[in-house]
């Protein structure tokens, strides 16, 4: 593991050691049959106890328990829960879009993704979760194992984009090819791009039975747009230039403009049975990492 | 060159760039401000977003106003601005600059060098020869120094005013022998003085000549002298302006404690028209004796300060009495009541006549005496004569001689009539007689008369027509009762009644003290003739510059009496205060002398007369390029704002900023404040100590520095305590460790003291706290620790670290502890006196050597005191330590024995502490039949 590999997930770690063992909902797992820690509340294969019940003709003498059933006249079988696990797919957009910060004090938003992403991986690993990376050679995984390549993978990816800006594309559009149906999903990203080809996208997975959150990470100066006077504003791999002469006179337009992408894409989530939240890079990333924690969680 | 309202400019073409400024205007204002590139992903949202209206932002007008400003400065500035310019003086002849330097240029010194300065600059811009001369030191007759202005640019530092006047006849040859065509700038100090004229006349024959005065009216003080019990100062001004004018005088002399302070300060007016002022000053005789100088506040110069020689110091009084002063009857000796009302303020000589004016005194007193040798009667009206005062007081020798009777002797002021009188007495009818109120006139007019002096008996004076003028005096039935005579310079003076208290209970009063204090003060200033006679030998102790500034004078040579008293002051004998060591006497020359006026110059109409504080020229080049180059960083700085890129900068610049400020106030304010936070907590740390000594009875030991040795006493004297509190009465608080160096003492009545051989010597200070401590009844136990094995001697360590550490204390004669000391028995009888170590020896303050065994008593009488001392070195301490629970910490001797010894220790300390509470009182008799009952005898 690199230098920055072991940073990331040293303050990764940190991030996610608030808060308890993220377990995934796992409701739609019922195809996926490999073990994990998520009792299905039903018997099935598994280390825990689940239930005595009567034998039935049909059942071996292997799986009578005798100890319990030495107690009583009739014999019993011993059943253990069912358990799975769930496979997590994360999506960190790299573009040139997310290389972006509006002062030194604050991060940049593409290391916050990651950031954020690998906290969640580690509180899904530790919660016996399977963690892969959407679009990536990173199948979905167990284990620390799994956490040392995600990592390692995320910072080669925030050092590759740091030599080299630009050479991705402007804005990040997520890749749902490589998501399993029925995982779960999560999507870190400024969702500057096309809208429509995040709603494609995005039905696409639906389609495949794939649920998730997405976060929105932005600039406090992305939100608030600060400037006055003459200004020609660029993105940052410099393909779009917009020039104006009363940068002031645009705040409220371009505020109204934000909204309304912030408003199609909680309406899209909706609709697709996704989550949506909207995080700020000055605000603390735990609270981010929260709130994914819940959205992951909900509906247990 | 030149302008109206006093600017001028080198290069005015170059202000017709001003006129460029409109167009400059124009052209900023059509030129938007660049635009800035901005990184900005959302850029996607603004995509097709038009600005409402296609007007780009101007450049701000205040920010073309700043601009523009800076332009107008800069070309303002290298067009050369200069204020007032001086019109420079036409004339290419030499040029001599002539100042008077004496102490009157002084005040407003620095304006004339400047104005020196000035006309040396023009000299050296027109390259003519300049000569610099002050008349004080005038060059020899006839020769002008004509140098390049240069060159005495250069030596203008070394100039000094002195204090003193010029010699007319130095400067009237000088100026006599003059010749050459020169022009000539006069700075005059503006005092009108002899030779004036010609020189004047002189200089306008040799070319123009200005004349340049300072404005500021000169002060002086010339006269202070000492006048029945006060300061008279006199006080003279240059100008008698028609207003009122005040100046603040200050006494200015040393302190109790050697520093030197201002002992008074009393406002002096000049009535309006006046030019002369008057201050009385009254200070109590002790603290006008150290006033060394008076000063005017805020002149600069010496005729401002008067140095104050003996004339105004404390009286030589010689006490000279017929009755020779018997043991035990001190009360009735004239002297002594004479002794203590003179002490304070005056020298006294205790003599035989002839030893006392062998002395030189200033008074003479002479109680009771009535016969004079007939050598000594002549010696000592010579002196009178010569201005002593003879101050007798009468008495039953007096009465029983013929002195004055029937003629008048020179020795007294009135004749006195045969026998003199009882009033009041047992075989009189009348009653004890009190005084009348002084007259107007008498020295003794003001004092208070208390109605209890009274005079039961005295000697009186035949009539004389002489007689109401000599009386000064008076009892309530008009009868003189003090007569005064003058006699050549000097004065006799008589007190009618004795100088103890059998005749009158005047020297029992305070009255008495007050009419001595006058008379004795009241010694006439001698003149300086006198008091500095021929071929006496002055040496200058101080020396006053000509600001005023006292400076030691020990290069100077010594001044002949004859000079001192009559030649002017000049180099050879500045003004200062000379010394005659052989006669102990010290005289001042002051600048002014009684009855100098200063007199302003008068110059005649065709003089060119100018003030020194014209307008210097002032380059505003300089300002107005750092005008310019302020406001082009403001523009850079506006700019930047504007840009928003100051935003970016501001975190570092208030970082910067707040490091500045912290680091100016960090260089500013610690020691202040670290001063201050030192002394409270000082002063918080003495009370807190005074109170927990104060409120209850505490044991205390001094802290030696030696962790151990500290943490052994202050448990012993905890052991202590608690054994006092549960056998006696005395319930001591828990023990205090004391630090010598800081703590106050005198609460404490007990400090055991452990001497370790490393210890450090206590500070000069704090051995006086200790010698004061020792005196005022406290008590100190030493201990050597060692088992006193050496005897106290310098054979241990710890015995030669006490002998060390008690030498400069106030230790009385010791002697080993003798076994009647009431230390053997204040509280349990003691035979000897074990601690951890058994066999030492204790000293203790020797008895006096011819105390008594009293008859049938075991005991002698001891003396009164407390022992300060009780030395010893048996290491009580470890033997009377517990620890916390009560346990004892180190173990005495062996088994029974041991426990035995530990007792015997804390019956010692119990005996110790009882001697120190209560003193000798168990040595008083009425216990010894009780004490020999229990010792069975």
């Amino acid at each position: 593991m690199s230098g920055g590999a072991v940073q990331l997930r040293g303050r990764a770690e940190r991030l996610a050691g608030a808060l308890p063992a993220l377990l995934a909902d796992a409701e739609r797992l019922a195809a996926t049959v490999l073990p994990g820690l998520h009792g299905r509340r039903r018997a099935g294969v598994g280390d825990e106890f689940w239930q005595y019940r009567p034998a039935l003709p049909g059942d071996s003498s292997r799986m009578i328990d005798w100890r319990r059933s030495a107690r009583s006249d009739s014999r019993f079988v011993r059943e253990r829960e069912w358990q799975a696990a769930q496979s997590v797919m994360l999506w960190v957009d790299s573009s040139a879009a997310m290389r972006f910060s509006s002062s030194r004090h604050l991060p940049r938003k593409d290391a916050r993704a990651r950031l954020l992403a690998l906290a969640t991986a580690v509180l899904l690993v530790r919660g016996g979760e399977r963690v892969g990376l959407a679009g990536e050679q990173a199948r979905p995984r167990q284990g620390t194992g799994q956490l040392a390549y995600l990592a390692r993978v995320l910072a080669a990816r925030g050092k590759a984009s740091a030599d080299a800006a630009g050479a991705d594309d402007e804005y990040g559009l997520p890749d749902v090819s490589g998501l399993p149906n029925w995982s779960r999903a999560l999507f870190l990203s400024d969702f500057l791009g096309d809208m429509e080809r995040i709603a494609e996208a995005l039905s696409a997975a639906a389609r495949r039975g794939v649920r998730g959150a997405l976060v929105q990470l932005l600039d406090p100066q992305e939100e608030a747009f600060p400037f006055e006077g003459r200004i020609v504003f660029e993105s940052p791999s410099a393909v779009l230039r917009h020039e104006t002469l009363q940068a002031g006179d645009l705040r409220m337009r371009y505020r109204e403009r934000l909204a309304r992408r912030k408003r199609e894409l909680a309406g899209l989530a909706r609709m697709s049975g996704w989550q949506y939240h909207c995080h700020h890079t000055d605000r603390p990333a735990a609270t981010a990492l929260l709130w994914i924690h819940a959205a992951l969680e909900r509906g247990r | 060159m030149g302008g109206a309202l006093g600017l001028g400019f080198t290069a005015p073409w170059l202000l017709l760039g001003l006129l460029a400024l409109p167009v400059v205007w124009l052209l900023l204002r059509a030129v938007p401000p660049t635009p800035l590139r901005r990184i900005f992903p959302p850029v996607v949202l603004l995509l097709g977003l038009t600005d409402e209206s296609s007007q780009a932002d101007r450049t701000p007008w205040w920010l073309l106003l700043i601009r523009l400003g800076a332009l107008a400065a800069l070309i303002a500035g290298f067009a050369g601005p200069v204020l007032n310019p001086r019109a420079s003086e036409p004339g290419t002849r030499p040029l001599l600059i002539l100042l008077d330097g004496t102490w009157a240029d002084a005040t407003d010194w620095p304006a004339r060098l400047r104005r020196v300065e000035a006309a040396l600059e023009e000299a050296r811009q027109a390259a003519r020869p300049v000569a610099v001369v002050t008349l004080v030191e005038p060059p020899p007759p006839g020769e002008l120094p004509f140098l390049a202005a240069d060159e005495w640019l250069r030596r203008l530092g070394g100039l000094r005013p002195r204090p003193w006047q010029p010699d007319p006849e130095a400067v009237g040859a000088w100026a006599a022998a003059l010749g050459g065509s020169f022009d000539s700038l006069w700075l005059s100090d503006g005092l009108d003085r002899p030779g004036r004229a010609e020189l004047l006349r002189v200089l306008q024959e040799a070319g123009s000549l200005i004349v340049a005065e300072g404005g500021l009216p000169l002060l002086g003080l010339r006269e202070a002298r000492y006048e029945e019990g006060g300061f008279v100062l006199e006080a003279v001004r240059s100008v008698a302006s028609a207003a009122a004018a005040e100046v603040s005088v200050e006494a200015v002399g040393s302190d109790p404690a050697g520093r030197e302070t201002v002992l008074a300060r009393a406002p002096l007016r000049f009535a309006p028209g006046r030019a002369e002022a008057e201050l009385r000053l009254e200070l109590p005789l002790e603290t006008g004796n150290r006033v060394s100088r008076f000063v005017l506040r805020g002149q600069r110069s010496a005729a401002a300060v008067r140095l104050a020689d003996d004339s105004l110091k404390r009286r030589k009084v010689a006490l000279v009495s017929g009755v020779t002063a018997r043991e035990g009857l001190r009360l009735l000796s004239p002297s002594h009541y004479l002794r203590n009302a003179l002490a304070p303020g005056a020298e006294l000589i205790e003599a035989t006549l002839g030893d006392s004016l062998l002395a030189g005194p200033d008074v003479i007193v002479l109680a009771d005496v009535a016969r004079l040798a007939p050598a000594e009667a002549d010696a000592l009206e010579q002196w009178v004569r010569a201005g002593g005062m003879l101050l007798r007081f009468a008495g039953p020798r007096l009465a029983a001689s013929d002195v004055g009777r029937g003629r008048e002797d020179p020795l007294m002021p009135v004749r006195l009539r045969v026998g003199g009188r009882s009033i009041g007495g047992a075989m009189s009818w009348g009653t004890p007689r009190s005084l009348r109120p002084f007259a107007e006139g008498s020295p003794f007019f003001g004092l208070p008369v208390p109605a209890d002096v009274s005079v039961s008996a005295q000697v009186l004076a035949e009539p004389d027509p002489e007689l109401a003028r000599r009386v000064m005096a008076a009892l309530d039935d008009g009868t003189p009762l003090v007569t005064r005579k003058r006699l050549g310079r000097g004065q006799v003076v008589l007190f009618h009644v004795t100088a103890s208290a059998q005749w009158s209970t005047l020297p029992l009063s305070g009255l008495f003290v007050q009419m001595l204090e006058r008379l004795v003060a009241a010694g006439p200033s001698d003149a300086l003739a006198a008091q500095a006679p021929e071929g006496s030998d002055w040496v200058p102790v101080v020396v006053l510059d000509a600001f005023g500034t006292l400076r030691a004078a020990s290069a100077l040579a010594g001044v002949p009496g004859e000079r001192l008293a009559r030649a002017p002051l000049g180099a050879a004998m500045p003004p200062g205060l000379y010394e005659d060591e052989a006669r102990a006497r010290r005289l001042a020359r002051n600048v002014l002398g009684p009855g100098d006026v200063l007199s302003p110059a008068r110059w005649p109409e065709t003089v060119r007369l100018e003030g020194l504080s014209g307008p210097a020229p002032t380059d505003l080049k300089p300002p107005l390029l750092v005008v310019a180059l302020g406001l082009l960083l403001l523009d850079a700085l506006a700019a930047l704002w504007l840009g928003g890129r100051l935003r970016r900068l501001a975190g570092p610049l208030a970082g910067g900023l707040v490091l500045a400020v912290s680091l100016a106030a960090l260089a500013l304010s610690p020691a202040p404040v670290l001063a201050q936070g030192d002394s409270g907590a000082g002063s918080a740390r003495r009370d807190a100590l005074a109170l927990e000594a104060t409120t209850q009875t505490v044991l205390a030991h001094v802290l030696t520095g030696n962790a151990q040795v500290d943490r052994v006493a202050r448990a012993g004297l905890r052991g202590l305590s608690d054994v006092l509190f549960a056998r006696t009465s005395v319930e001591p608080a828990p023990p205090i460790g004391v630090d010598l160096e800081r703590d106050e003492l005198a609460f404490f009545p007990f400090l055991y003291w452990p001497v370790t051989p490393d210890q450090p010597t206590p500070s000069p200070e704090a051995y006086a706290r200790l010698n004061r401590y020792l005196r005022s009844g406290g008590m100190i136990l030493f201990d050597t620790r060692d088992g006193d094995v050496a005897g106290s001697g310098v054979s241990s360590p710890g015995g030669r670290r006490l002998q060390q550490l008690a030498l400069p204390l106030d230790v009385p004669p010791l002697e080993p502890l003798p076994d009647d000391h009431v230390l053997t028995r204040s509280f349990y009888l003691l035979r000897d006196f074990p601690g951890r170590h058994a066999s030492g020896k204790l000293w203790v303050e020797a008895a006096p050597p011819d105390v008594e065994r009293a008859e049938g008593m075991p005991f002698r009488n001891l003396n009164d005191n407390v022992s300060p001392v009780v030395i010893g070195g048996n290491d009580w301490a470890a033997a009377w330590a517990v620890d916390r629970s009560g346990a004892a910490m180190f173990p005495v001797g062996r088994g029974r024995a041991g426990a035995r010894q530990r007792e015997l220790a804390y019956r010692f300390g119990v005996n110790l502490i009882m001697y120190v509470l209560t003193g000798n009182y168990k040595s008083d008799q009425v216990h010894v039949p009780a004490l020999l009952e229990r010792l069975g005898q």
